[in-house]
């Protein structure tokens, strides 16, 4: 039982990292909690959807447009609110992210309806593809790990070995600074949401088939991969990754001896515990932003 | 003229902290800046530099007669203008190589990158050794060679630098000045802000002082150097003494 565990752990702990991941990146570049993160991604699975069932093109053109439909919702996002936004404060940039957050939920209701759909996607969630004595690995649990790797591995080498990368690096630590080095800031922070909007939509499309697809649908990751992107800290992206995969574990560790029923609580639990002993979560900066 | 200010007024909200000032380099030479704490050098640089939203208010400000007043700052960059801005402002959370990356980044010339690369570890030694460490580990010092490789990195035709002897050892700062001059004779244009009076009258060609955000006196630095209200200010030499030794009255500006 205790593989079975680790497995859905690991399971859930990598998509809860991505949605940590995806609001890390914009949280580092700008200091903005986006809370339209969720509905973002949803949005995003709808358009895969679309692709898939209504049009019938395969998978790869359908993930491809999802994708490229991901990062122009989140360059636009960026370009037409964030940008316009003259003096922000925080408070001012996070009701503009639960405006947009509204207003997509808005518009995926009325444009899709809030019916519960299914849809299928090449690795199924039913497909057996291990089956022990102890635990069963389907189709949707091993491509969630393998697809959760590759997106992490793939941010790292984007920002570790590209100049983007660095550019990116560089207008988080110092926007000015950047500016003066030629970086256009403006850019790289758009490029950043709409990165961050790409690694929301892979996670949405993960969380999807498990959850079926309805407006509603990323609420309850949502609130998971914010517990788990404070866990690690909102500064950190290996912090996320840490932080998602821990809360994976802890809540079905949870759930399997305690108590099914109050599964959700613990990411609350974790928010507050994190707050009340390590505000800046488990892998905070050494060096601490000059505003 | 190679970089010409003309009348700029710069706001910050409501309060005027340039009123209206005016000048111009000359090509391949040292241009310094001198002013007390709040007349406005930084202020100056940061308007030339697009760092201010929309200011400067009023003027013009001509890069080889092309117009870059209130242009983006990137833009303004990639006309070939590199600025080493007051505290050095390195990235602390990258290493020593990508700072100077960084300082590359509108070069397009890949090779000629790694080769300038090697040309500052010449230029700098010491930052070879820490080519590998984080910004933030490094002394000042090196901190401010590192803004300054950081500059040179981007190929730039004028350097801007504000005060990079803030903070330093006279043994480092004279060691910056060095390296400025070093610069200059490579053919680079450099605009120099400084409190430091004594080093810029040595290094400069031309000296602007500034007062409560407009220029009072400037001309060559071997000029000025001699008259007598920049000694008494900024050099310090007291000319009239009595035989006790005090100062007989106190010197009043002739400028005002």
């Amino acid at each position: 039982m205790i593989t079975q565990l680790l497995i859905n752990s690991l399971v859930a702990g990598s998509i809860y990292a991505l949605i940590a991941l995806a609001m890390n990146l914009i949280y580092k570049a700008s200091e903005i909690p986006n809370f339209a993160q969720g509905e973002m991604s949803m949005f995003s699975t709808y358009i895969t959807f679309l692709l898939l069932t209504t049009f019938g093109y395969p998978f790869s053109i359908a993930l491809t447009g999802t994708l490229l439909f991901a990062f122009l919702l989140g360059f636009i996002f960026e370009f037409l609110f964030i940008r316009r936004a003259k003096e922000p404060n925080l408070l001012g940039f996070i009701i503009i992210t639960l405006g947009f957050q509204l207003v997509l939920f808005g518009l995926a209701g009325w444009k899709f309806g809030s019916d519960q759909r299914t849809f299928s996607l090449p690795f199924s969630e039913t497909e057996i593809l291990i089956r022990t004595e102890s635990f069963v690995l389907t189709e949707h649990n091993l491509a969630s790990i393998i697809i959760a790797i590759f997106v992490m591995a793939g941010l790292y080498i984007l920002l570790n070995h590209t100049k983007l990368g660095l550019a990116m690096r560089a207008s988080q630590q110092n926007v000015k600074a950047a500016k003066f080095n030629g970086i256009p800031t403006d850019r790289i922070l758009g490029i950043s949401f709409g990165i961050s909007s790409v690694v929301g939509a892979i996670a949405g499309i993960l969380v999807a088939p498990v959850a079926t697809l309805d407006p509603t649908m990323m609420w309850d990751p949502l609130i998971k991969g914010f517990a788990a992107a404070v866990l690690g800290s909102l500064e950190s992206l290996p912090g996320a990754v840490i932080g998602g995969l821990l809360l994976g574990l802890v809540e079905n560790l949870f759930g399997y001896y305690v108590s099914l029923e109050f599964k959700s609580i613990v990411a609350f639990g974790i928010i507050m515990l994190v707050l009340f002993v390590r505000p800046s979560g488990l892998f905070q900066k050494h060096y601490i932003r000059k505003v | 003229m190679f970089l010409e200010v003309k009348n700029i007024e710069t706001y910050y909200d409501k309060i005027k902290i340039l009123n209206g000032i005016s000048f111009s380099l000359e090509e391949g030479r040292i241009t310094a800046i001198l002013g007390n704490n709040g007349a406005g050098k930084t202020t100056t640089l940061n308007s030339i530099m697009g760092l201010l939203d929309d200011q400067p208010e009023k003027g013009t400000i001509l890069f080889q007669d092309k117009p870059i007043h209130r242009m983006d700052t990137h833009k303004i960059v990639s006309l070939g203008i590199a600025y080493v801005p007051e505290g050095r402002e390195v990235f602390e959370e990258l290493t020593v190589r990508e700072n100077l990356m960084v300082g590359a980044y509108l070069r397009r010339d890949t090779k000629a990158v790694a080769g300038d690369l090697e040309h500052m570890f010449d230029y700098f030694p010491i930052l070879r050794k820490r080519i590998k460490q984080l910004a933030g580990t490094l002394s000042g010092g090196e901190q401010q060679m590192l803004a300054i490789a950081r500059a040179l990195m981007s190929r730039p035709k004028l350097i801007i630098m504000d005060e990079p002897s803030l903070g330093l050892s006279p043994l480092l700062v004279r060691e910056i000045f060095g390296i400025i001059e070093k610069i200059n004779r490579d053919g680079i244009t450099i605009l120099l802000v400084e409190q430091n009076a004594q080093m810029t009258f040595r290094v400069a060609h031309t000296v602007y002082i500034m007062e409560n955000g407009r220029f009072v006196m400037n001309g060559p630095a071997e000029e000025l150097k001699d008259n007598a209200d920049v000694k008494e200010f900024y050099l310090g030499v007291r000319e009239i003494e009595s035989l006790k030794g005090y100062q007989r009255y106190k010197r009043k500006r002739t400028w005002k």
